[in-house]
C-alpha cells in the first residue's frame, strides 16, 4: 500500500484549510455588486394568501426589489418536483401537489416562503422582510402522519385526497399471512422512528448571478451533488438551459442528505438576481435552519415477526405510515419503499415478507433521505423486534440471531435486494468479543450495587450503499442514472488532477481519491488534486449520498486510471524499446521488468506533451475519463453493541461502552473510516437518546427550532467507540469497497434502545429516549 | 440584530446617566440572554450600556464569613476564586456548572439574578443563601428580589452594584441539566446556618421562577441529611411542564436534586 497508498492513513489534505478557518463556502463569496435576500416566510402551518402588500418594504432604507409568487410563475418558473416516480399497488402514480418555490395562494407549513426582498445588507432585507404585510386566512392544520390519513382532517393538496401520497407494498401478502397464520410464535411490536433535524455545521447558502451579456447564470449553493441541482433547474424549472447554466458547490459544511434536494432558496436566487440585475446572497440562519432544510425519519410502523418451532424466522409483515411533510421533496418518495423496505430481511434468511408503506402530506417541512434514509428505520424496526422476540422466546438475542443469519452468498431476499458478500456471524463474534459480552452479567451486579441499572444491547445491520446500478433504479421508478463519473488528467510535469462527480462535503475525497492515484503510479499524495463540485469543470457526475463515493464515484476513477495506465504504459515501452507488457509502475517509475531500465513518471508525462517521440498513431497527451456504472448496491453489515447504565432516580442514560464491528469491503483510509464510524454512531446516539422534532399538534408551530429545545449530541454524551472492521471484499466494484458513510446511524439506535430497555425492564419506550421517558417507563416497570 | 449603540459605562453614575438618556436603553452585561435575543430580533434597544467595566461592581471580598461579590464578576471568576471556595465552596462550584467555559468567561453574576431566568443557578443560590442584593439605590433581601418569571424588584433604570451574604456552616448545590439548552431543570440550593437554620430554593421547576420549598426546608432542619429529603413529598401543582419536563417529573428531580445537595453539603 505505501504510505500513501490505498489502505494508509493518511491525514487528511484538506484539514488544514478548514481548521485554520480558510475553507470557501458559499457564504464565503463576495462578487462586485452583491446585494442580499430574505425571505418572508409563512407563520402559519396552514392558510390561504389573501393579499400581499409589499408598498411599505419597497420603501425601506437599502430595498432595491421585493419579489412575489405570482411574478415568478409569470415568468415561467415551474414547481419543485420529486424524481422519484412510485405507483400505488392499485397502479395509480404517485400523487404529487404542487410545490411553487414561492406560494402565492396556499401555505402549508411554518417556514413556507412567499416573498423575497432584497436589499444592499442583510440587514435591511430583513428590515424590508417584516415590512411585508401578507394577509393570510388560516386553515386548520395537521402535523401527524397517523392523525392526517383520519377523516376529518386538513387536507393539504387537492391532487392527493385524504392527504395520501401512495399506497404502496412489497413481497407476497398472502405468503407471508400464511406463514404468520401458522407461526409457532409471532412477536408483535409498534415501532415510532422520531423525527430529526439534519444540522449540518454550515446552514444552507446561495449566491445567484445573473450576466445579463451572456444570459448566462452562476449559482454558488451548499449543495452535495450540482451536477443533480444543474440538471433540475434546467429540465424541471426552468432557470435556464444546461449550457447557461454554472452550479459551484464550493466547500460545503456538511449535509447528511439535507443538501442534496433543490430548495426554493436556489432557484429564487438566480431569478431574483436576472429580476433585480445584482448578484443575490441568501444564507440561511439556525432558525431557518430547522423550519426549512428537509427533516428525517418520522415513520410509524406495525411489524410481526413469525417464528417457527426451532426459532427460525418464517415471515414479516410490515405497515408503515411515512411523514412526508406539506411537499414530496426531490428523493422522498424513494425513502421509504426502495431505500426501506427492501432492506426489511435485514441480516436474516425470511421465507416472506410483506410490507406496506402510505405517505402522507402533513403541515410540516418536507421529509427526506437523511444520513441513512429508509435504511436506519428498516434496521431500528427489525433489530428492536428481533431483541424482542429474543425476550420473549428466551433465547439469548445474539442466539436467535445466529439461528437465522444468511449463510450463503450471493442470496436473494423476498424484498428485490440481492446480497452479493458478507459474513455476519465474524461481525458478531468480533463486538460480542470487544464488548466481554459474557462478563456483562458480573458488569451489571457491580452497577446494581452502585444503585443503577446497567442493561446491554445489540443491532445487526445490513445496508446497501452505492446507489445502484441506473438500469435497476430506473425500473423501480428513478429518474436519473445512478452511475459516477471521472477523469484523470497527468500533467506535463507528471502531477495529476483527477475530476470527479462526487462531492466531498466532509468525506475527504480530497485524501481519498488522491490514495487511489499515489497507490497506482507511486506518484506523491501532494502531487494529485481532486477537482469536484464545478458545473463547468467536471462535466457530469451524480453526487454525494448514499455512502456511493467510495464504491461508485472511486470505481470511475479506477476505470480512468486504468486507460491512463494502458497508455502511459505504452508511452514508457516505447521509449525504453521494450514491450508494454513488460512495464511495471513502481515507486514513480515506469521500469522493464527484470531490468534496471527505468522512465521517471513526470518524464514519460513530459513525453505524452511534447509528442516528439511517441508510438506511432498515438494521440499526445495523457488524459482520460471514464463512466462507472455499478452491478448492484454494495450490502455493509455489522453488528454494534451498547452497554448502558440508567439512573433510575433521575432516567439518565450513561453510555458506558459502545462497540461496532463493521463490513465495509476494503478500506481506502482507516482513518478517514474510522471518522465517518464515530459520527455516524454520534448522530445514532442523537436519535436513540437526544434528537427529536416537535410541532404543536394544534397550531403546526415548530417547538424544537433552537438547541434551546433540540438536543444535539454533545461531547460529554458520547464515549469512546472501540470500533473494528472485518473485510469481505465487495465482488461488484474493482476495490471492493462498498461505503462506511451512514453505518454508524444505521445501527446505533437499536442497540441503545435495546440496551436501555434491558435495563429498566421495560420494552414500551419511543426515540428519542429522554431522561423523563426512561425515568417514567423504569418506574411503570417496577411499579 | 437591529441597529443599537454601544456605550461602555466607567462608573455607576456614568451608566445610570448613559441609560437615561434614552427611553429605550438597556444594561447589558455578560449578555448572555439579550444578545442572543436580540440577534434574533425579538430584543430592540436603542442603546446598550456595558457594566462589566466598572470597576466598583468588580471582584470577590471575604471578611471572616461576610461575602461579597461584586455584580460584573464572571462565572469563571466565582468558579475559581481560593477566598470563595474556601468560605463557602457550593456557589463556586455551581459557578463552574453554569454554561459552557465561553458563558462562564462572558457571563456575570449581577446580570443572571438581575434577569432572572427561571431556569438560571443563582437565583437559588441567593435566595437558599438568605443575600442581600446591592443597587445602586437600597438594598434588597433576596426574598423581596425575585418576584416572577424574569421579573425582579429592580426599578426602572436601577442596577444591582453587588451581593453579599454570609457564608453558611454547611451549603450544597445540585442540578440536573435540560438535555438540550443545559440549564436547570431542576436545580436545589442548600443551606444550613450555625444556628440550625436550613434554606432550599429551587431553580428550574417552578412555574413562578425560583422558589424556597417549605417541605424540605422543615424536613432537613429537624433532620439534615439526604434521607430525609427523601421523605418529602414534593407537590407538582405550581411546576414547570414542558417537552423535557413534565411537572410529575420536574417534582421528582426536585427531590433527587435535594438529597444530592445536601449529600454534597
Amino acid at each position: 500500500m505505501g504510505v500513501e497508498g490505498i489502505g494508509a492513513r493518511v491525514a487528511r489534505k484538506e484539514d488544514k484549510r478548514f481548521l485554520m478557518g480558510q475553507g470557501k463556502y458559499t457564504d464565503d463569496m463576495f462578487v462586485p455588486g452583491m446585494r442580499y435576500a430574505a425571505f418572508v416566510r409563512s407563520p402559519h402551518a396552514h392558510a390561504k394568501i389573501r393579499s400581499i402588500d409589499t408598498s411599505a418594504a419597497e420603501e425601506m432604507p437599502g430595498v432595491i426589489g421585493v419579489l412575489n409568487g405570482k411574478q415568478m410563475l409569470d415568468d415561467g418558473i415551474g414547481n419543485l418536483i420529486c424524481g422519484w416516480m412510485i405507483h400505488s399497488k392499485d397502479g395509480s402514480p404517485m400523487k404529487m401537489g404542487a410545490w411553487r418555490p414561492l406560494a402565492h395562494d396556499t401555505v402549508r407549513y411554518v417556514g413556507d416562503a412567499v416573498a423575497v426582498v432584497v436589499a444592499d445588507t442583510m440587514g435591511e432585507a430583513r428590515d424590508g422582510a417584516e415590512a411585508v404585510v401578507v394577509d393570510y386566512d388560516v386553515l386548520p392544520a395537521v402535523t401527524d402522519a397517523v392523525k392526517a390519513l383520519g377523516t376529518g382532517q386538513p387536507q393539504l393538496h387537492p391532487e392527493a385526497p385524504g392527504n395520501l401520497i401512495y399506497d404502496w407494498e412489497i413481497g407476497d401478502g398472502a405468503a407471508t399471512d400464511a406463514a404468520i397464520a401458522a407461526a409457532a410464535h409471532v412477536t408483535e411490536m409498534k415501532i415510532v422512528n422520531n423525527r430529526l433535524a439534519p444540522n449540518p455545521m454550515e446552514p444552507r447558502a446561495a449566491l445567484g448571478i445573473y450576466d445579463s451579456a451572456e444570459d448566462h447564470y452562476t449559482c454558488y449553493t451548499t449543495s452535495q451533488n450540482p451536477h443533480v441541482a444543474r440538471l433540475v433547474m434546467s429540465a424541471f424549472y426552468n432557470v435556464a438551459p444546461e449550457n447557461k447554466l454554472r452550479v459551484i458547490a464550493p466547500d460545503v459544511g456538511g449535509g447528511f442528505g439535507s443538501k442534496i434536494y433543490i430548495y426554493p432558496e436556489e432557484i429564487v436566487c438566480l431569478w431574483a438576481s436576472k429580476r433585480t440585475g445584482v448578484p443575490v446572497k441568501w444564507t440561511s440562519d439556525r432558525t431557518e435552519a430547522f423550519l426549512t432544510d428537509a427533516h428525517g425519519r418520522d415513520h410509524v410502523s406495525t411489524v410481526k415477526m413469525a417464528f417457527d418451532a426451532n426459532n427460525r424466522v418464517t415471515a414479516l409483515k410490515v405497515d408503515t405510515i411515512a411523514n412526508f411533510g406539506a411537499y414530496m421533496s426531490l428523493f422522498s418518495s424513494a425513502v421509504p419503499t426502495y431505500l426501506y423496505a427492501t432492506l426489511l430481511s435485514g441480516q436474516y434468511n425470511f421465507p416472506a415478507i410483506h410490507a406496506n408503506v402510505r405517505a402522507v402530506y402533513t403541515n410540516t417541512v418536507a421529509v427526506d433521505a437523511y444520513r441513512g434514509a429508509g435504511r436506519p428505520e428498516a434496521t431500528y424496526l427489525l433489530e428492536r423486534t428481533m431483541e424482542t422476540a429474543a425476550r420473549e422466546l428466551g433465547v439469548s438475542p445474539a442466539e436467535l440471531r445466529r439461528i437465522n443469519f444468511i449463510r450463503s452468498f450471493p442470496h436473494q431476499t423476498p424484498v428485490i435486494m440481492n446480497y452479493d458478500a458478507g459474513d455476519y456471524e465474524a461481525s458478531l463474534e468480533a463486538a460480542m468479543a470487544a464488548a466481554d459480552w459474557a462478563g456483562f452479567p458480573a458488569r451489571k451486579a457491580e452497577a446494581a450495587g452502585r444503585g443503577m441499572k446497567r442493561g446491554i444491547g445489540m443491532s445487526c445491520y445490513i445496508e446497501a450503499c452505492g446507489i445502484a446500478p441506473s438500469a435497476a433504479v430506473g425500473s423501480l421508478g428513478a429518474g436519473v442514472g445512478l452511475w459516477e463519473s471521472a477523469e484523470v488528467r497527468v500533467n506535463a510535469v507528471g502531477t495529476v488532477e483527477v475530476l470527479t462527480g462526487s462531492h466531498s462535503h466532509g468525506q475527504g475525497h480530497e485524501t481519498t481519491f488522491a490514495q487511489l492515484v499515489a497507490d497506482r503510479f507511486g506518484v506523491p499524495l501532494d502531487s494529485v488534486s481532486i477537482v469536484h463540485g464545478d458545473t463547468d469543470k467536471v462535466q457530469m457526475g451524480m453526487g454525494t449520498y448514499g455512502s456511493r463515493s467510495g464504491a461508485v464515484g472511486m470505481s470511475a476513477v479506477v476505470k480512468a486510471l486504468d486507460k491512463v495506465e494502458a497508455k502511459a504504459k505504452k508511452i514508457a515501452a516505447h521509449l525504453m524499446e521494450a514491450d508494454e507488457s513488460d512495464i511495471v509502475i513502481e515507486n514513480g517509475a515506469l521500469k522493464v521488468a527484470g531490468t534496471d531500465k527505468s522512465v521517471p513518471w513526470f518524464q514519460m508525462a513530459l513525453a505524452a506533451y511534447t509528442a516528439h517521440n511517441l508510438p506511432s498513431g498515438m494521440e499526445p497527451g495523457l488524459k482520460e475519463g471514464a463512466f462507472y456504472d455499478p452491478a448492484n448496491f454494495t450490502f455493509p453489515a455489522g453488528c454494534y453493541i451498547a452497554e448502558v447504565e440508567i439512573d433510575p432516580e433521575t432516567g439518565k442514560t450513561k453510555i458506558v461502552q459502545f462497540v461496532a464491528a463493521d463490513d465495509f469491503g476494503n478500506i481506502i483510509n482507516p482513518m478517514i473510516v474510522e471518522g465517518q464510524v464515530h459520527g455516524g454512531i454520534a448522530q445514532g446516539i442523537g436519535q436513540a437518546l437526544l434528537e427529536g422534532v416537535h410541532y404543536d399538534p394544534e397550531t403546526g408551530q415548530l417547538l424544537t427550532a433552537s438547541y434551546m429545545d433540540y438536543t444535539m449530541p454533545r461531547a460529554d454524551d458520547l464515549p469512546s467507540f472501540q470500533v473494528s472492521h472485518q473485510v469481505t471484499p465487495c465482488p461488484n466494484n474493482p476495490l471492493g469497497i462498498k461505503g462506511c458513510g451512514e453505518a454508524g446511524a444505521i445501527g446505533s439506535p437499536p442497540a441503545l434502545m435495546n440496551a436501555i430497555t434491558d435495563a429498566i425492564g421495560n420494552n414500551d419506550l419511543t426515540m428519542p429516549a429522554t431522561p423523563q421517558k426512561v425515568w417514567a417507563a423504569a418506574r411503570a416497570a417496577t411499579n | 440584530m437591529y441597529a443599537t449603540s454601544y456605550h461602555r459605562a466607567s462608573s455607576v453614575a456614568d451608566a445610570v446617566k448613559l441609560q437615561s438618556a434614552s427611553d429605550e436603553a438597556k444594561y447589558v452585561s455578560g449578555g448572555m440572554t439579550l444578545i442572543p435575543t436580540m440577534k434574533q430580533r425579538l430584543a430592540a434597544p436603542s442603546d446598550l450600556v456595558d457594566l462589566r467595566h466598572v470597576a466598583e461592581m468588580k471582584g470577590i471580598s471575604v471578611n471572616g464569613s461576610r461575602v461579597r461579590i461584586g455584580a460584573a464578576t464572571t462565572h469563571y471568576e466565582v468558579s475559581s476564586s481560593a477566598e470563595l471556595k474556601a468560605a463557602c465552596p457550593a456557589i463556586s462550584h455551581l459557578a463552574a456548572h453554569i454554561g459552557d467555559p465561553h458563558v462562564r468567561h462572558m457571563g456575570t453574576i449581577g446580570g443572571s439574578i438581575a434577569n432572572n431566568d427561571p431556569a438560571a443557578d443563582y437565583p437559588s443560590a441567593m435566595l437558599a443563601l438568605g443575600a442581600t442584593i446591592i443597587t445602586n439605590t437600597r438594598e434588597i433581601s433576596a426574598g423581596d428580589f425575585f418576584t416572577g418569571l424574569f421579573e425582579t424588584a429592580l426599578e426602572e433604570g436601577e442596577i444591582v452594584v453587588a451581593v453579599t451574604f454570609d457564608a453558611p456552616a454547611k451549603a450544597g448545590y445540585s442540578k440536573f441539566p435540560n438535555p438540550a439548552s443545559r440549564y436547570a431543570m431542576a436545580g436545589v440550593f442548600v443551606t444550613k446556618a450555625g444556628d440550625g437554620s436550613v434554606r432550599v430554593a429551587v431553580t428550574g421547576a417552578g412555574s413562578n421562577g425560583v422558589f424556597r420549598h417549605a417541605g424540605l426546608e422543615a424536613a432537613l432542619a429537624a433532620n439534615w441529611s439526604a434521607d430525609a429529603a427523601a421523605g418529602v413529598d414534593i407537590d407538582a401543582t405550581d411546576l414547570l411542564s414542558d417537552l423535557h419536563g413534565s411537572a410529575e417529573y420536574r417534582a421528582n428531580l426536585v427531590k433527587v436534586m435535594a438529597k444530592r445537595a445536601v449529600a454534597a453539603a
